[in-house]
């Protein structure tokens, strides 16, 4: 199995056996945020850029990190202080950024499919660390990663999706990729967060949409929350004290999913606000563990976008030579894989 | 002096159809007679038109030739001579311009440049409102002693119904028609496409069928308070549809247009390319369906372009920034032919009553290839393969889904005031 694109834009025309692998990949990578050293070299004179459009946090830092722990530069793209508020196309912004030749463009941007249409016109790998309310490939993988961790499977499981839907990439990407595995899906949340079209975004998956939070938590294996954004402007949305008493996940409520239900949130959570704090902090919670695994599978990700398949894999020497000392080693030993040229599969 | 022999002439208006040859002279229909009969006129020029239709001249009811103020996209020269390219003998220009015409300085200007550079024929349509914000009534009486055929805020609706109310008032003592852009700002907002399951998988806003049919719904009920003569442009929900339907079994003066690209395309065709990109935006299959029916049961009276040019610069950008709007004018005739001719869904003469009498109807002229009728012919054939290359237009933009499509039928020759303004080379 490999990887056939050229860019990560997003997880709907992947299939189970190349998300699999993805996901495969990422293992070794995780082990490495374990270590005390954790950068490798792998990556050595590479330069990933990052062009965050739209605000971002944990995604912009757990990117970067990835780059870095690989051994890459980062090219950081400031949006607020880009040449966009001074009226350069997002286009030519990117032209301006591959000129500086960077190995691969990580982008987050407001517009859906701006990283497809970026993609069109570039030569180098394209990332999308999302794109408006379409995907957020690495997020969708990370959650797998996290689930399949904890349960030891992302297939056939009940997925209860809660929150805004309508306005979000992370639900769309969490769809396509656990729907190749035969999930079902109950989306909840006010109706007019739950579009009744989500329920065909993904021909094949059972996807219901239902009202009541009891409704949806009933035999849940995972539960995914998602932000909610009471502050969007010119958007349906409802008082906060409506969503808490509706649909905030608590304790009591939690107690209808499955007793080894999981609790997942993309964050930034609001404490208080779609979830209470035991839940946030408790033990089906996996909200810190899915950012652990963020950085461990962007780093999958740059890899094999930058390097392909032609090096081995830098976290996963020969087997005889598996041992502590092989990734404990000074980090700039450990670089195994010389440049090679880039695959353009596209 | 011109001959055009050996065609077919389709000619709804006197309900022709057979073989004839047509002498055309002083910029009129001269006569019409038997295959042959005409001998060898001397001065004549001589259009052979073997395998061909000669149809009176096709009117594009709605266009935007952007000029005055975005030249950079389109002229009247380049917008005309797209539209002779297309087979269209006459053009009118939707308001929409840059500053907005709402004057009878900028009929007049429109009107004396296109009598200079034009093509085809120029018939300019009005704002209905004061720079179109739909505030004041426009100075309408003074753009239609000028030349205006039409008044329209085309781009978005008369913005009240108080105004829309009073605007087909006035309208109707002038005699005019209005066209409406119906729709609902309030419910399209920040939408890009259609609502549907595609609109939700690409995670672009969508506006449903209802921002189109509530304001439709409220444009009938105004023509039906004031008697005005009423044309939805654009049509594109089958909900819109039943509103005209109904407002026509009332007997009421609406009518309505359909573009090609709502009666062949629809919002499953979209990715995220602009050129897929307009307003009303490509709607669904049943939608879909219900406007192929109705062009074919006369519920809906004309196919209009909407030819809408957006220079690359502007539309090559992300889809939800990209300005609405595709070029029309030269696929016209050929999408026609192909989805709904060919298809056996509307006869060879009810596509031609579709691009003639009903655009004329709507303003309030003839369109007829009798004796004596202006020497505006378009020929066309139901069979020339050709490829369309947007590359190849006269139109100063590129922004069509249908470029590298391959059709069968073509229009072949159009013809203004007796004059051969276009000519497809074999």
């Amino acid at each position: 199995m490999s990887y056939r694109f050229r860019d990560l834009l997003a997880l709907e025309p992947l299939s189970a056996a190349e998300i699999s692998f993805l996901l495969d990949q990422s293992k070794p990578f995780q082990e490495i945020q374990r270590h005390p050293l954790k950068k490798l070299a792998t990556l050595r004179g590479k330069t990933v850029a990052l062009a965050f459009f739209e605000n971002s946090t944990r995604t912009r830092i757990s990117f970067n990190t990835a780059a870095s722990r690989l051994g890459a530069d980062a090219m950081n793209l400031q949006a607020e202080a880009s040449s966009l508020k001074k009226g350069e196309t997002l286009l030519d912004t990117a032209f301006n950024l591959n000129a500086m030749k960077p190995d691969c463009l990580v982008m987050r941007h407001f517009s859906s499919g701006a990283a497809d249409y970026v993609a069109r016109h570039l030569d180098i790998p394209v990332v999308n660390a999302g794109d408006g309310t379409h995907e957020h490939p690495s997020q969708g993988l990370l959650d797998a990663l996290t689930i399949r961790d904890r349960k030891g499977t992302i297939t056939n499981l009940n997925v209860t999706i809660l929150g805004d839907l309508s306005h979000s990439r992370v639900a769309r990407s969490n769809i396509h990729l656990l729907g190749k595995f035969g999930c079902r899906f109950t989306l909840c949340g006010p109706a007019m967060w739950v579009p009744r079209e989500l329920e065909q975004i993904a021909p094949g998956t059972p996807i219901r949409s239902v009202y009541k939070i009891e409704e949806a938590l009933e035999d849940a294996d995972v539960i995914i929350m998602l932000r909610v954004q009471t502050e969007r402007q010119h958007e349906p949305s409802i008082s906060a004290n409506d969503y808490i008493h509706g649909y905030q996940l608590n304790a009591e409520r939690l107690k209808r999913a499955k007793p080894d239900a999981l609790v997942l949130h993309p964050g930034p959570m609001n404490r208080g606000i779609e979830i209470t704090p035991d839940v946030a902090d408790g033990p089906q919670s996996c909200v810190l563990e899915q950012v652990t695994n963020g950085v461990a599978v962007r780093m999958a990700i740059l890899y094999l976008l930058v390097v392909g398949e032609q090096g081995t894999h830098p976290a996963r020497p020969e087997p005889a030579a598996h041992n502590r000392r092989a990734t404990d080693r000074a980090p700039e030993e450990n670089a195994s894989v010389e440049p090679v040229p880039q695959k353009r599969n596209s | 002096m011109l001959l055009i022999k050996n065609g077919r002439v389709l000619d709804p208006a006197s309900k022709t159809d057979r073989e004839l040859d047509l002498l055309l002279d002083g910029g009129l229909v001269q006569e019409l007679r038997a295959r042959g009969e005409f001998g060898s006129p001397g001065a004549a020029r001589i259009f052979d038109a073997a395998g061909m239709i000669v149809a009176p001249g096709f009117i594009d009811l709605h266009a935007h030739l952007r000029e005055p103020g975005q030249e950079s996209s389109e002229t009247i020269l380049t917008g005309t001579r797209s539209a002779a390219r297309g087979g269209f003998t006459a053009v009118c220009c939707m308001p929409n311009t840059k500053p907005v015409h709402d004057n009878a300085s900028i009929t007049r200007f429109i009107v004396d440049k296109a009598g200079t550079v034009g093509a085809t024929r120029v018939w300019p349509i009005g704002a209905a409102s004061v720079g179109s914000q739909g505030e004041a009534i426009a100075e309408i009486a003074a753009m239609k002693e000028a030349g205006i055929v039409a008044v329209s805020d085309d781009g978005k609706p008369i913005a009240t119904a108080r105004l829309a109310r009073q605007v087909m008032d006035y309208c109707r003592s002038l005699d005019l028609p209005v066209i409406e852009h119906s729709e609902d700002v309030s419910l399209a907002a920040g939408a890009v496409m259609r609502e549907g399951v595609t609109s939700t998988r690409l995670g672009l806003r969508g506006m449903p069928a209802a921002a189109e049919s509530v304001c439709v719904s409220r444009d009938v009920q105004l023509a039906e308070l004031t008697g005005a003569r009423l044309h939805i442009a654009h049509l594109s929900a089958k909900a819109s549809l039943d509103q005209v339907r109904w407002a026509k079994e009332r007997g009421l003066r609406v009518t309505c247009e359909v573009t090609p690209h709502h009666f062949t395309l629809t919002d499953e065709d979209v990715t995220y390319d602009s050129r897929f990109k307009m307003n009303p935006p490509l709607a669904s299959r049943e939608d879909r369906e219900a406007l192929i029916a109705g062009l074919a049961d006369g519920a809906v009276d004309v196919i209009a372009t909407d030819h809408a040019p957006h220079e690359p610069a502007l539309k090559e950008v992300e889809f939800d920034r990209a300005p609405f709007g595709i070029l029309g004018f030269e696929t016209a005739i050929s999408l026609t032919l192909d989805e709904l001719v060919a298809t056996g869904r509307i006869s060879l003469s009810r596509m031609v009553e579709l691009f003639t009498t009903g655009p004329a109807r709507v303003l309030g002229i003839e369109r007829s290839l009798a004796a004596g009728q202006p020497a505006d012919v378009t020929v066309f054939s139901t069979s020339h393969p050709w490829t369309y290359n947007v590359n190849d237009s006269p139109s100063r933009s590129r922004n069509s889904p249908f470029d590298g499509r391959t059709f069968r039928g073509a229009p072949m020759a159009t013809i203004v005031a007796g004059n051969v303004v276009y000519q497809r080379q074999p």
